[in-house]
């Protein structure tokens, strides 16, 4: 008999699965489209007092329900976002079951609505995971000309400093709008440390208003811009492009999900089960309340997962493009852009081919699907790099 | 307090236990529970013969000699490894012992 004293502490990726890696190993659970904020750059958010979309949402026992069968998957992890998912009435009620069943709880929020009783709870029972806050300015001023909702910047702050104050492990994140980037020295030396920027915005994945996506085209960062940014850091960002080309294996294919999902699913606010948080392509979602957890995994989406594109664009440009590695083109990138899934995004694109011409990769006007020596530029880049 | 040969033990309410794909996992519920707190614990094959075993009536001799069966060590060694492992469990807070009725 080995020692029995082999306790040991864990995390998620470093559970060994002995035999084999659980049918869902996390779950995004958007437990509402509406937001105490009205973000100009916001893909998802509904208003407030929408009393229609709080009427479809699903309801605590659904939610629940859907919690169980995550656990029973597997799951360790549910993240609860939104919208703002602290506008749910039920969100404790919420938060109390997925721990109680042993899941961590990741929260996505923008903190106007932590209490001093919801901190306490987040120190009484913790989540297991750093909660993560989007701050959209370090001004009144800023933050408000971006959530247009006065009142809200004092707010944040003051969930933060709620949850601060307790120790509670927290993530803020910044977003780099013509408002807010000459601010993010500023916010650098708030946060302490290099904190993650959503840098560039994605269109509205309901497709739901075509003057809210051109609102948010007009605020993109250009790609030159942004990938000046990425680089501010020098040896950190090649460093991390050098592990990509090293890892990366790159062989056609005519494949439209090429993307490391993993075993993951979302739901979003109504019920619906999706393949990811910004995929609500019609042909890729079941509804929770005539289908498990378990069917879509098994039944569906293998044969989702097997889908080849059939576009003349697609098929000439990603399926043969080696910047696939560090691209962002996704399925839910093209639904979001163009209602289909295998379309390539533009925008995209071109932050892909900004990236490889300050890495060496590409010249000023070649196009990546059309190179063919790319093993040697990425054998070049790896030397220049070591 | 050390466990001894009689001391009967139950999980702490304040963590989760969970089989997931054949692995026992033990995910804190409140704050400060082990010496790490936010850390899902796991337990090798002994560890979870006789964390399953911990249910509020079994004393620690009675888990000693139904191991004895499953693993055909010397008793000693068993012995050694069930009082050691609860010892550390017992720490951590992530197992309470039960009163005896008097
Ligand atoms: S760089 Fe352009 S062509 Fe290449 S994968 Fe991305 S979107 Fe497709
Ligand atoms: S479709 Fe896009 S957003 Fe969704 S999981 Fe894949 S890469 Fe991520």
């Amino acid at each position: 008999m080995k020692r029995a004293s082999s306790l040991y502490l864990t995390n998620e990726t470093g559970i060994p699965w002995k035999n084999r890696a659980p049918l869902l190993t996390a779950i995004d659970m958007e437990l509402t489209e509406r937001c105490n904020n009205r973000c100009v750059h916001c893909g998802i958010n509904q208003p407030e007092k929408d009393a229609a979309a709080r009427e479809r949402e699903l309801g605590t026992a659904a939610w629940q329900e859907l919690l169980r069968q995550a656990a029973d998957l597997g799951a360790l992890t549910v993240r609860f976002t939104g919208g703002e998912p602290l506008l749910r009435e039920d969100f404790t009620e919420l938060y109390l079951h997925a721990r109680r069943l042993g899941l961590r709880v990741l929260l996505f929020t923008n903190a106007r609505l932590i209490t001093p009783e919801l901190a306490d709870l987040f120190a009484r029972i913790p989540p297991l995971e750093e909660i993560e806050i989007t701050s959209y300015g370090m001004t009144a001023a800023s933050y408000e000309s971006v959530s247009q909702q006065k009142g809200s910047f004092s707010e944040f702050r003051s969930g933060v400093d709620l949850l601060l104050a307790r120790k509670i492990p927290v993530i803020i994140k910044g977003t780099l709008l013509p408002a807010t980037r000459h601010e993010m020295n500023d916010f650098i030396a708030w946060t302490g440390t290099m904190p993650s920027f959503v840098m560039f915005l994605e269109l509205r994945s309901r497709r739901d208003s075509e003057e809210k996506n051109e609102r948010i085209r007009q605020l993109r960062l250009p790609p030159g811009e942004g990938v000046r940014i990425l680089s501010t850091q020098p040896d950190i960002y090649r460093r991390d492009m050098y592990r990509i080309c090293r890892e990366c294996e790159i062989k056609p294919t005519d494949r439209i999900f090429t993307c490391n999902q993993g075993n993951k699913l979302c739901i979003d606010a109504y019920g619906k089960i999706q393949y990811c948080l910004a995929l609500r392509h019609p042909d890729t979602v079941l509804d929770s309340r005539a289908h498990t957890l378990k069917a879509y995994l098994t039944d569906y989406l293998p044969a989702l997962r097997s889908r080849r594109s059939e576009n003349a664009e697609f098929l000439q440009r990603c399926a043969r493009c080696y910047l696939r590695s560090f691209c962002d083109q996704c399925p839910a990138k093209s639904w979001m852009e163009h209602g289909v899934l295998d379309q390539p995004v533009e925008y995209v694109c071109e932050i892909a081919h900004e990236q490889a011409r300050y890495l060496g990769l590409l010249e000023k006007e070649e196009q990546a699907w059309t190179i063919t020596d790319w093993p040697e530029r990425l054998k070049q880049l790896a030397d220049r790099l070591q | 307090m050390s466990p001894t040969l009689d001391t009967v033990y139950r999980h702490s309410e304040d963590v989760i236990s969970r089989f997931v794909e054949g692995e026992l996992l033990i995910i804190p519920l409140v704050a400060g529970i082990g010496d790490m707190e936010n850390d899902i614990f796991s337990m090798d094959e002994t560890g979870k013969e006789i964390w399953t075993r911990l249910n509020g009536e079994k004393s620690a001799a009675v888990i000693i000699q139904e191991l004895e069966e499953v693993f055909h060590a010397a008793p000693d060694v068993i012995r050694a490894d069930v009082l050691g492992l609860l010892d550390e469990l017992a720490r951590r807070r992530l197992i309470i012992a039960v009163e005896k009725p008097v």
